[in-house]
């Protein structure tokens, strides 16, 4: 490490030196010890090594809430929300934008958080699921999917309900086949299709601001 | 995925810059297919380059026609008033792919250089000409269901440009400006941009290193009004073309006076059938002309055992689209 370290960045602080070769020499002394304890052994490597990489400053607003982040350039928008913020109500499927779980708003924009780098996101505003109800009062989409049972094991059920209030605010809601077409971008696996666009017809035609 | 650097560029010659001094860097826009690529270490890029700052933007009527900046998003032209009125095949072409989240992300640059769904090109632990040249290609003898019929070789079968708006580009004779790393601009017609595979299908297309897509521009005409995009596939949304054509005729008392004829799901790039042109212009706007264009269209195609139904299937497309817009 020492030989490929960037004669532009800090050197690595003597602490995590010290960290990571006593790590090393546990390593080596739990070779035989249950797997489990070994892989816990080497995630916490993978934090120190993770530490060596540039990280890049990075400004958001995340449901409102302003965030001072720095991220690794290969962190997806997706992993800085779960894996970062803990904001876990968006939800990783496919992770190659084939299934929408991931979808969140972007400037107001549906998109698969799952195929976008965070750090192409600066200054920008982001809405998450944890972002649509005002305290304790859901959100109209929210509510119809309860009332129309719009899922069964719920897991694509915040992607779902993120593209389904875009598509009532893109004026894509118009029918049923152009809602079915609008939303194609969000797979369901349980089949609860005909429930969602139920779900979406009433919001549409129920007068709610979306 | 590999560790990279980041850089948002402010300008072109930035950009170009960068990729002169480190040609193993790579530009995103969108993101889409490259971070797909990227997830399943196709590619790994030591360095990205940022090009959303740049200023190729807007939608705007010029003296050659609807000029488009390579930056703008599919959504935001599919929907365009000017793109809608001037271009149906386009914005068909747009709104029938990806999904609303995609087409929301996905630049029209980053659309015309997306690369094939071809299953061994996207899987590392299978040979693939296109991706690692001379060490063969298992789809002849593979799955090739949904790959190429027309403008194949022995090297390579994939539908090198699977999407769909290349194919309306290349019906209505859109023309590309290319900034190279000198800052110099060249316009390539988009029927000449793209390489077909040969035995050498890893050139895919006549970009430089380092060159840019500036902007599209797409000329004015009466069967590009009078123009749709029929789009055939395996499920009734989000998916790729299993066979696609985009059309354009001007029809007056009966007669077609112009033709335009592209299809997708088919080529080895976005195919453009002169040949299909031919016999439409000057013929009457009747099924039997139809017929006997999907045939001159078809005439080439070189099939395999798994796709020969995609000969049917094209010209049966291409008729239903022409039915449409006579």
């Amino acid at each position: 490490m020492a030989t490929n370290h960037d004669p532009d960045l800090p050197a690595p602080h003597d602490e995590h030196r010290r960290n990571f070769l006593k790590q090393s020499s546990l390593l080596t002394a739990l070779a035989l010890v249950p797997s489990a304890v070994v892989e816990a052994a080497e995630s916490k490597l993978d934090e120190r090594v993770a530490e060596a990489i540039e990280k890049i400053p990075l400004s958001l607003k995340i449901n409102g809430k302003k965030h001072k982040l720095k991220v690794e350039p290969r962190t997806t928008l997706l992993d800085l929300l779960r894996e970062d913020l803990h904001l876990t109500g968006t939800k990783k499927g496919c992770d190659y934008g084939q299934c929408g779980a991931c979808t969140v708003h972007v400037d107001g924009l549906r998109v698969n958080s799952c195929l976008s780098f965070a750090v192409m996101h600066d200054g920008q505003e982001i809405t998450t699921i944890e972002g649509l109800a005002s305290g304790d009062d859901l959100h109209p989409m929210q509510e119809a999917f309860v009332k129309h049972d719009g899922f069964q094991c719920g897991y694509c059920t915040p992607g779902q309900i993120m593209s389904a209030v875009a598509c009532v605010r893109e004026g894509h809601a118009g029918s049923e086949a152009e809602i079915r077409e609008y939303m194609s971008g969000n797979i369901c696996r349980c089949g609860a299709y005909a429930n969602i666009v139920a779900a979406i017809q009433d919001v549409k035609s129920g007068g709610k601001k979306v | 995925m590999n560790d990279f650097s980041y850089t948002q560029a402010a300008s072109a010659k930035e950009a170009t810059g960068i990729i002169k001094e480190k040609p193993q860097a790579a530009y995103i826009a969108g993101g889409t297919t490259l971070l797909d690529m990227m997830k399943a270490n196709l590619l790994e890029p030591p360095q990205l380059v940022d090009l959303n700052q740049l200023p190729f933007k807007g939608i705007e009527q010029t003296s050659d026609g609807l000029r488009i900046g390579a930056i703008e998003r599919m959504s935001t032209v599919g929907e365009h008033p000017l793109v809608v009125q001037q271009f149906p095949a386009v914005s068909q072409a747009l709104l029938l792919a990806a999904s609303p989240q995609l087409r929301n992300m996905a630049s029209i640059g980053g659309n015309i250089l997306q690369r094939t769904r071809c299953g061994y090109f996207r899987d590392a632990a299978f040979p693939c000409n296109k991706r690692v040249p001379g060490s063969g290609c298992p789809a002849i003898a593979g799955d090739h269901h949904n790959l190429a019929i027309l403008g194949v070789s022995d090297s390579c079968i994939a539908t090198a440009y699977p999407g769909d708006l290349s194919v309306a580009l290349a019906a209505f004779d859109a023309v590309l400006t290319l900034e190279n790393q000198k800052g110099k601009q060249r316009r390539v017609p988009i029927t000449e941009f793209y390489l077909l595979p040969g035995k050498t299908p890893q050139r895919e297309n006549v970009l430089e290193s380092g060159e840019l897509i500036v902007a599209v521009t797409i000329p004015g005409a009466a069967h590009a009004r009078r123009s749709t995009y029929l789009k055939v596939r395996e499920r009734s949304s989000y998916a790729y073309a299993l066979a696609s054509a985009a059309v354009g005729l001007d029809v007056q008392n009966g007669t077609i006076r112009t033709a335009r004829v592209a299809l997708g799901g088919v080529g080895a790039q976005p195919w453009r059938s002169r040949e299909a042109e031919k016999v439409l212009t000057g013929a009457p706007a009747t099924e039997a002309t139809f017929l006997a264009a999907a045939a001159a269209a078809l005439q080439g195609a070189q099939p395999l055992e798994h796709n020969r139904f995609k000969v049917e299937l094209a010209q049966n497309t291409l008729v239903r689209a022409l039915q449409q817009v006579a």
